[in-house]
């Protein structure tokens, strides 16, 4: 029994030793594990942003009186815009439809008349056609109107009292910044893609140039391939992924608020889950074209656009909340926010955890059983 | 000249056949781009119609009671739980079992009828902090509407200056409609690039890129052979997700389809020109695909599909240039949404006709370089 284990393990022992040194060997291995996900967490991390600021906006004067004026100065105070004066609508109406402009405000003749009578109002047109860009400069507008009327109230116009104000605190990310949000979730991307296109293209290499065929008649197991094929590539697809924390902790400075075995837990079982993906994708189709192109299908665009990790889960149908359970990119945006953002907080670590362990210990079964399949 | 077309039309065929005499790889070729724009098209929104919240709602009075009822009366949110202390926030907020809480102060109701105006604490999780400043605008217009109410029963003096919002193109700011015209080009991309580089890269694996290269074929008849099947298959995958569009989505299409093709035309020709330009540098089929993959992911994600150029570093900004999704991109929202004419385009199309003559030609320089 014990030798039996013990020749075993000195199987395995074997095809890592094999497998690592065809990783060392071949470049491309270790462009996709650890040169690729620092390309892409880089290129990303800075391109990607939700944060509007020094939006061009035309702002129209009609009548340059001290009040309009003084609402002027409010939106030139303010860090979000940069605006353009102008005394009529048409040129401003000209600007926002070849998009050199993203807003119009339009201060009207009467302004100044109607702030004495209390039923001023200010015109904002926004460009609809980014409803979130538009949404966010409607409440930059609005806010530096409140600060033009709390200055007005200040030197003893009429008050500026509203029945109910709003407070607001953002909890984990006080100072509203995107890439807190953005940059964990791009480490689950960048791993997804990274994960899969490892094995996927490797195992499919091997199934197209009849290797693995031959290592099947040898009396090595068909899990112990698995394991001696997966080891290399999980211990690369690490460095990977400790190369996109480090960039997003210090390069990008997301706070980590969570505990670091907690954060390495459960990404490496996220890493073995994506190999898996890849393990099955190429046992499957066997060919590397489809296989990798299959790969990019069922990882890259679904973890981007139904994780949660940009657009509100919630707030989609039921069918697309259901597709996204099956995906196991969305457990770890959770993971990864919460680890990152908001600390240990068991009750989402937890679920989410077994969730990928189920997915890893799944998808560790459904490779086996499809390479068992192929023996016969 | 018509024995060059021929050889060409005869080439393209050969290719053609070789993509869709499959059946599996012609479903692998029609069917992703219509399924994609169907799913995502339901999760590409910024828009939120589902958003849980737990009130804390410490006045018990009747105007905090109207306050809240104003809250689950504008269809948006839900109410997850009633709390009774200030530790319970953390618990639901950590927990993300409510993305919003509610708080409303002891005298609430006292500092209302006093005429001094209350306040309303909101505090949310920000751990996706657009989805919370989303909702937190939300909150911001039930508060408006409450305020209009309870200021004209109460005698309030209106606020001195009020916002009028309008939106052009988009009236109800629904980022649907932003999101899925764009992804026209996104989802043609992804096929189209790969499909390219990987159809002169295999023949050079298999040898019968050196074949094709000792018959009469001049360098730019089998360019052009290589380069019309995947601009074919682009087009009618962008088709498929136009088609999804309008007919699914019901999304107003306000401009021409002939502008909306000649752009289409430009940004496949762009996208197959940098295909083959990869595939003249790989050697094998398999840095074909490492070369595609790496441009296809940072084309996608940096092309203003979901997050605005303008909020990247200015030198990004340049860098993307280069991409030709991104002129894609703002063809074809212009044109969908704006119903935007081919003057207007212009700042998007000669980069595209740029960006496909210089990969065309470098592509066709690379390969006479290797018949040498």
């Amino acid at each position: 029994m014990r030798s039996l284990a013990h020749a075993k393990l000195r199987r395995i022992r074997a095809l890592v030793w094999k497998e690592t040194h065809q990783v060392l060997r071949d470049p491309s291995s270790i462009a996709i594990g650890v040169i690729l996900p620092l390309i892409l967490i880089l290129l990303f991390g800075y391109g990607l942003s939700l944060d509007v600021k020094n939006v061009p906006i035309a702002v129209v004067v009609e009548q340059p009186t001290a009040e309009a004026m003084e609402l002027v100065a409010s939106l030139q105070l303010s860090p979000y815009f940069k605006p353009r004066l102008l005394r009529v609508m048409a040129p401003a109406q000209e600007l926002l439809l070849a998009h050199a402009v993203d807003g119009i405000v339009r201060i009207p003749a009467d302004f100044s008349r109607h702030v004495g009578a209390g039923d001023a109002q200010v015109q904002l047109i926004v460009h609809g056609g980014d409803a979130n860009r538009a949404r966010i400069i409607q409440g930059y507008v609005q806010g530096a109107l409140g600060a033009w009327s709390a200055r007005q109230a200040a030197q003893g116009q009429q008050a500026a009292v509203v029945p109910v104000s709003v407070q607001t605190r953002l909890w984990f990310n006080e100072a509203d910044n995107s890439s807190y949000f953005l940059v964990p979730g791009l480490v689950v991307l960048v791993m997804t893609l990274i994960g899969g296109l490892l094995t996927a293209m490797v195992m499919a290499r091997e199934w197209e140039r009849g290797t693995l065929e031959a290592l099947l008649v040898t009396p090595v197991r068909s899990d112990e391939i698995l394991l001696g094929k997966t080891l290399p590539y999980f211990l690369l697809a690490l460095i990977g992924f400790s190369l996109c924390v480090l960039s997003a902790r210090f390069l990008f400075h997301v706070p980590l608020r969570g505990a670091l075995w907690v954060l390495l837990s459960a990404s490496t079982l996220y890493v073995l889950v994506a190999l898996g993906i890849g393990l099955l994708i190429s046992s499957w189709v066997k060919n590397q074209l489809v296989a990798s192109q299959l790969t990019m299908l069922v990882t890259f665009m679904p973890a981007f656009m139904l994780s949660g990790f940009l657009f509100d889960l919630r707030s989609t149908p039921i069918v697309v909340q259901a597709i996204s359970y099956a995906l196991p990119a969305r457990y770890y945006v959770a993971l990864l926010q919460t680890v990152f953002l908001a600390g240990d907080v068991w009750s989402v670590i937890v679920p989410n955890t077994l969730a990928l362990a189920a997915m890893a210990a799944a998808l560790a079964l459904g490779s086996r059983l499809a390479m068992r399949k192929t023996l016969e | 000249m018509l024995d060059s077309l021929l050889r060409i039309l005869a080439l393209t065929r050969k290719e053609l056949l070789a993509v869709l005499k499959d059946k599996r790889s012609r479903l692998s070729l029609l069917i992703p781009p219509v399924v994609q724009a169907l799913i995502f098209g339901y999760a590409a929104t910024y828009d939120l119609n589902h958003v849980t919240y737990a009130a804390l709602d410490q006045d018990h009075s009747a105007a905090s009671r109207q306050l809240l009822a104003a809250v689950d009366g504008s269809g948006v949110f839900e109410r997850v739980a009633d709390l009774q202390r200030t530790s319970d926030i953390a618990t639901y907020i950590d927990a993300r079992r409510a993305l919003l809480v509610l708080q409303i102060n002891q005298d609430f109701e006292r500092q209302l009828l006093s005429g001094r105006g209350a306040d309303l604490q909101v505090i949310a999780d920000g751990r996706n902090s657009n989805t919370a400043g989303t909702a937190i605008g939300y909150v911001g217009s039930v508060v408006e509407q409450f305020n209009a109410a309870w200021g004209g029963d109460h005698g309030w003096t209106p606020p001195p200056v009020q916002l009028v919002t309008r939106a052009w193109y988009n009236p109800n700011l629904e980022t649907r409609w932003f999101m899925i015209p764009g992804m026209i080009g996104t989802l043609t991309l992804i096929q189209t690039m790969m499909l390219t580089a990987m159809s002169v890269a295999r023949e050079r694996e298999q040898g019968t890129f050196d074949q094709l290269l000792v018959t009469p074929f001049r360098p730019y008849e089998i360019m052009a052979g290589k380069a019309l099947p995947s601009m074919l298959v682009g087009t009618i995958q962008a088709t498929g997700v136009l088609l999804v569009a309008q007919l699914w989505f019901r999304i107003p299409f306000a401009g021409s389809y002939l502008t909306l093709y000649a752009g289409l035309m430009l940004f496949l020709l762009a996208a197959v020109g940098i295909g083959l330009l990869l595939s003249s540098v790989a050697a094998t089929m398999q840095q074909a695909m490492l070369y595609s993959m790496l441009l296809i992911m940072p084309f996608s994600l940096l092309s203003g599909l979901t997050t605005p150029l303008s909020s990247m570093p200015e030198w990004l900004q340049y860098l993307t240039a280069i991409n030709p999704l991104r002129y894609a991109i703002d063809i074809t929202r212009r044109v969908y949404l704006e119903g935007t004419g081919l003057d207007l385009l212009l700042p998007d199309l000669w980069p595209l006709g740029l960006l496909a003559a210089l990969t065309l030609s470098g592509a066709s320089w690379m390969f006479r370089h290797r018949m040498q």
